[in-house]
């Protein structure tokens, strides 16, 4: 039997594959990459049986659209999206997120774009056909590193899949609540003394709006100046995602998952790990206002985090 | 030794060796890297996902699923270093092409420091530098220390887009863009040499921490007609 494939009609903005991200390279320069919205991915696999980190696909602001083509497939797309399947027959059917698809050789699916959001994902019972690089599906397109040569895809190209036949296709929902939190909860950076009482003030109380320049690798923020009182530049020394530094201009970058594994802007706060997924979701345009927590918070918040995942996935099952 | 350990947010510990930058602290550094590899390599702690040496850093990242800050407070507290140093230390020529079009902050550099482009390349090429470590993408390696005259500041806004093979110096420091990438170093020439091999996956990096590193000039042409 002739393999199982979806071509790409349509290639989107940035698609590409991930999955829970690289780990152990940060030494040599390669960072973790993975799905940006961690909890949506997770579930974007747990809808189609999979295992959680299988690789999906991510896809930013306009999706892609793609064809099946031999075989018929299990599949489903998580985020706040809006798409389309076009059966064989033409016939076309509004596509709802958080809910399990079957498609047969010749449907289309056309992921026409995020609604008040930025990242979806696509997920495919048994996982694309692929390799690991250095231990993961991730594509890092900055560093060139992972599946399709660590470039995203492109119109034509071919995503294989692993299983070509669903014998049985039981249908899945869950009603996802989505929490359009404008309130992002930091801890205090390492470099947090390095501002002016002027700049904790701002930075703290007032708006920053998302600028364009955000991809997978950070998110520049405009806002009120924030005053560097020691030194704009600090030794480069290791970043870890969510860090938020501030370049001599004053204005505030958020680091994403595709960050540098070096860098030498101050830091003036990190984003808690379960607000995470929320800030990387906020489209350019969008307000923030940030919040100071305590380390202990930022620990029981992310139980929380990921309970709620968890209550998600078990509501799969 | 660690003079400081404080939370980098709630999933990464930052180790602080101190504000001086020497090859010395920097080995001191990299002693606790291999020490703490070589724990999580065999097993021996959990939940930590990743080890990032600096200058005069450590920063280690972990799983808050499976671990916790004070967990890995504790394991690092408790590291028995012994000494250490960088073993098969190398020496390595990498060529730079410092025309206009490739120098990109060479006019603006000579203009801030007083000292004619010319100069300012001559001061580069001149000494040998050492590799404190690798970072950013794809294995951009840290060098230093670079001569007093030419240091400067980062650019006040960071560049979009600094070209693949971009050499750039700030404060003591001279490094090599490995990929196409945002970066805010001071560039001031390309080199067409492969400093990152993707392809091999057990060491693709040309320059290791401890490696020592000169930089030799080269014609457009010879650039334009690099092979290797």
């Amino acid at each position: 039997m002739s393999e199982t494939y979806l071509e790409v009609l349509r290639s989107g903005i940035n698609t590409t594959i991930q999955d829970k991200g690289r780990h152990h390279l940060y030494h040599i320069g390669i960072t973790v990459s993975g799905a940006m919205d961690q909890s949506k991915f997770k579930i974007s696999n747990a809808l189609v049986s999979n295992d959680l980190n299988e690789g999906a696909i991510e896809f930013a602001y306009q999706g892609p659209c793609l064809k099946l083509v031999n075989g018929n497939i299990n599949i489903a797309i998580t985020g706040d999206i809006n798409f389309k399947i076009l059966r064989k027959n033409l016939a076309e059917e509004e596509g709802k997120c958080f809910k399990n698809y079957f498609l047969e050789d010749g449907d289309q699916i056309d992921i026409i774009s995020t609604k008040k959001s930025v990242f979806g994902y696509f997920a495919v019972e048994g996982g694309f056909k692929t390799d690991k690089v250095w231990n993961s599906f991730s594509i890092n397109t900055k560093a060139r590193v992972g599946p399709n040569n660590g470039e995203k895809f492109s119109l034509g190209q071919k995503i294989y899949i692993n299983k070509s036949n669903i014998e049985k296709f039981s249908q899945k929902e869950i009603d996802y609540k989505f929490l359009n939190e404008k309130i992002i909860r930091v801890i205090k950076g390492t470099n947090y003394n390095y501002f002016s009482v002027n700049a904790l003030d701002n930075f703290f109380n007032e708006e920053y709006t998302i600028s364009n320049l955000s991809d997978r690798m950070g998110m520049r923020l405009e806002g009120p100046k924030l005053e560097n009182i020691i030194n704009t530049n600090i030794k480069s020394e290791g970043l870890v995602k969510g860090v938020i530094q501030v370049p001599a201009d004053g204005k505030p970058i958020i680091l994403f998952s595709d960050h540098g594994t070096i860098g030498g802007y101050p830091k003036i706060a990190v984003v808690i790990s379960a607000d995470y997924d929320k800030v990387v979701q906020l489209p350019p345009g969008s307000k923030i206002k940030f919040k100071e927590v305590s380390l202990i918070n930022a620990e029981n918040y992310f139980k929380d985090h990921i309970n709620n995942i968890e209550k998600y996935i078990r509501e799969i099952k | 030794m660690i003079k400081n350990i404080s939370n980098l947010g709630d999933a990464a510990i930052y180790c602080d060796f101190g504000q001086d930058v020497n090859e010395k602290i920097n080995l001191n550094v990299v002693s606790y890297f291999n020490h703490l590899k070589e724990l999580v390599k065999n097993n021996k702690v959990t939940g930590i996902t990743n080890i990032t040496p600096s200058y005069n850093k450590l920063i280690v990242s972990f799983d808050l699923k499976n671990t916790n800050y004070n967990e890995v407070k504790e394991i690092i507290e408790n590291l028995q270093i012994k000494s250490d140093s960088h073993q098969n230390s190398k020496k390595i020529k990498i060529p730079i092409c410092c025309d206009q079009e490739y120098a990109l902050d060479l006019i603006s550099l000579s203009n801030k420091l007083k000292i004619s482009e010319n100069e300012i390349l001559e001061i580069h090429l001149s000494k040998e530098y050492f590799c404190y470590m690798n970072g950013f993408i794809a294995g951009m390696p840290f060098l230093g220390d670079i001569d007093k005259k030419i240091r400067v500041n980062r650019l006040e806004t960071p560049r979009v887009r600094v070209p693949k093979g971009s050499v750039g110096i700030t404060e003591q420091f001279c490094n090599i863009y490995t990929y196409e990438s945002p970066g805010g170093w001071n560039i001031i020439g390309n080199t067409p040499k492969k400093i990152f091999n993707k392809l091999n996956f057990d060491n693709p990096l040309l320059i290791s921490p401890g490696d020592k590193v000169s930089f030799y000039k080269i014609t457009k042409k010879e650039y334009l007609n690099w092979y290797e």
